[in-house]
């Protein structure tokens, strides 16, 4: 079976002068089509920057990350964008909601990118904003919704291209214990309509509920 | 792929989340597209006032001044050493005389008019019995004065419509005595209204005027040369004439669309310089735009990352920003054409001030070549952004 996502012998080294910081040695990992996978690991393990190489925001010094199959090394910035654009939805810690903008305004804007006419926009973002319980905030404005709803904002942007991986950065590391717990249902509820996910955190209790565990440690994976 | 429309709507709605700022950053631009509008129009105005004034003269018309003697004379020459005189009318009438409609000596001064206790500052033009024909004048009451009053200095005067409403109002005011200089003169007739200084006019005789203000010389001669002949042909069939009894200096011979000409030329050099000024403050409106796009970029570059995260390429980023700044210079462009119209409105009581339409183009383009010029670092800074980099921006 292809792997949705794989790394393979991605290193990333920053040269600063005299120093030379390898934030990434020689990491491989795949990921496969349904699974949830929690990547784990301390502050400075690396586990930012293999999201963001993972996520084609950045690229390894060495090695190469495939996608569904296709080697994304030496594609165009152009490429790129629409690759992150139909295949990968992100979610961040800190929501990245447009300000004083609509749910259904925020949830739009993939879409925008993409090669969808825009009078499918609405109907599509309606759908994502239904699958996680916002039909009713639909025309509240970002500032207006509280921390648990501006995430599932952001779930619903991620879903909002049906892209093949979503990528979540620490999605509950800025909600209180039982909000980040309805947000985790969430993403379980995403993984059993068959959606892959790929969960950074640096809680272990809370990478328990992915059915497997990437542990980086010093830029490597030791499990 | 972003569609232009939306690129522009989503311009918008960022611009509109800053209401204030974004009219304090438009202001640069209205105040600059205002002004050059504005005074150009006026310019424009002067040119149609002139225009008018010297249409209403008719075509045909040659006028014989002093000389002004050169550009690298005293100008004061043309009025010191002025030697024309109602002498050199009789050399023109006999000499050129089968080919003129009429002539006139002109003796023009700003007197007052003075009616029981009315009083009206107009400007007094010194004739003959023909300059009615010179100065296209049509009667609305009674008449011009005849050749008879020439000869014999009469004190009668034949007064313009303005004046006429201003000192005896709805009334005929013929027959009606006026005071000029504590001289009594009998109205003899209305002229019917010209527009412009015409209207603010009153003609006696020349000889009248001569003996009134005690003078020797003649501020100018007017001629109108009858349809069918080349006014350059004339023109220098009066000078040879005017030869005989002066030097080339003492007095020169234009036709008054010559004068109209060099009058455009003034104008046109006017209307670009003040344009070039009042662009330095649109120059200084678009510094606004940048600094203020600048500052945009800054705050927003959470959002850039976001967007290029989620699909946005740095063109995408580039363009968005660019069109914002483009929105702001071609609005303020927009209604800064629209005050500059209703000033014009404003003003249009006193002159005919128009907008000519390459000001319209000229400002409506300038104010997006402002938007292009002064939007496109701030654009690129934004393109250029990291999106890791920008997504961790706090």
């Amino acid at each position: 079976m292809i792997p949705v996502l794989k790394a393979q012998n991605v290193w990333k080294i920053y040269d600063m002068g005299a120093d030379r910081i390898e934030a990434l040695r020689d990491v491989n990992i795949e990921i496969f089509k349904g699974e949830f996978v929690a990547i784990v690991g301390k502050s400075g393990s690396g586990k930012s920057t293999l999201m963001h190489i993972l996520g084609l925001l950045d690229t390894p010094t060495q090695g190469k990350v495939i996608l569904n199959g296709v080697d994304t090394k030496g594609m165009t910035e152009k490429q790129l964008a629409q690759v992150r654009n139909n295949e990968i939805g992100f979610v961040f810690q800190s929501f990245n909601l447009l300000q004083r903008t609509t749910v259904l305004d925020n949830v739009i804007l993939p879409l925008k990118y993409s090669r969808v006419p825009s009078s499918e926009w609405e109907r599509k973002a309606r759908e994502v904003i239904e699958l996680v319980g916002l039909t009713d905030r639909i025309r509240n404005k970002s500032n207006e919704l509280s921390g648990g709803q501006k995430q599932r904002v952001a779930i619903a942007r991620a879903m909002v291209n049906d892209p093949s991986i979503i990528l979540a950065d620490e999605p509950t590391g800025n909600l209180d214990s039982k909000t980040g717990d309805e947000i985790i249902k969430n993403f379980l509820k995403l993984n059993d309509r068959g959606k892959t996910i790929v969960l950074v955190t640096h809680d272990d209790e809370l990478a328990e509920i992915a059915q497997r565990k990437i542990v980086l440690r010093d830029g490597t994976v030791v499990k | 792929m972003i569609y232009i429309p939306e690129t522009i709507k989503s311009a918008f709605r960022s611009l509109l989340l800053n209401k204030v700022r974004t009219a304090l950053t438009m202001l640069g631009v209205i105040i600059g597209v205002f002004s050059v509008v504005s005074l150009v129009s006026v310019v424009q105005g002067f040119q149609n006032y002139i225009t008018d004034q010297f249409n209403a003269l008719g075509s045909n018309l040659i006028l014989v001044t002093p000389s002004f003697g050169g550009a690298n004379q005293d100008p004061s020459r043309a009025f010191m050493g002025n030697k024309l005189s109602t002498k050199n009318v009789d050399t023109i009438q006999l000499f050129v005389g089968d080919k003129i409609e009429a002539i006139t000596p002109s003796i023009r001064v700003v007197k007052q008019v003075k009616y029981k206790t009315k009083t009206y500052t107009a400007t007094l033009v010194g004739g003959n019995y023909a300059s009615y024909k010179v100065y296209d004048l049509e009667t609305a009451y009674g008449d011009y004065y005849k050749k008879a009053d020439d000869t014999k200095s009469a004190k009668v005067v034949f007064i313009s419509w303005g004046v006429k409403k201003d000192l005896f109002g709805d009334k005929n005011p013929v027959g009606e005595k006026v005071k000029i200089e504590n001289i009594t003169f009998d109205v003899v007739g209305v002229a019917k209204p010209k527009g412009g200084t015409f209207d603010e006019r009153v003609f006696i005789p020349a000889t009248t005027a001569i003996e009134l203000l005690d003078l020797e010389t003649v501020s100018s001669i007017a001629v109108k040369v009858k349809e069918e002949y080349d006014l350059d042909e004339v023109m220098h069939e009066i000078k040879v004439a005017l030869l005989r009894d002066m030097k080339a200096d003492d007095f020169s011979v234009t036709t008054q669309k010559d004068i109209l000409a060099s009058i455009d030329q003034i104008l046109s050099v006017l209307s670009v310089a003040l344009a070039a000024v009042a662009g330095i403050s649109l120059l200084v409106g678009g510094i606004g735009i940048m600094n203020i796009m600048l500052v945009s970029v800054t705050e927003r570059t959470q959002e850039i990352g976001l967007r290029k995260a989620l699909g946005a390429t740095s063109k995408n980023i580039g363009m968005q920003f660019l069109t914002e700044s483009i929105i702001i210079s071609l609005t303020g462009g927009i209604l800064g054409l629209l005050f500059g119209y209703l000033g014009t409105i404003a003003i249009s009581s006193f002159l005919r001030a128009t907008i000519p339409w390459w000001a319209v183009i000229i400002a409506l383009g300038f104010s997006v070549i402002v938007g292009v010029v002064f939007g496109t670092y701030p654009a690129l800074s934004a393109s250029k952004k990291d999106p890791i980099e920008a997504l961790r921006f706090e």
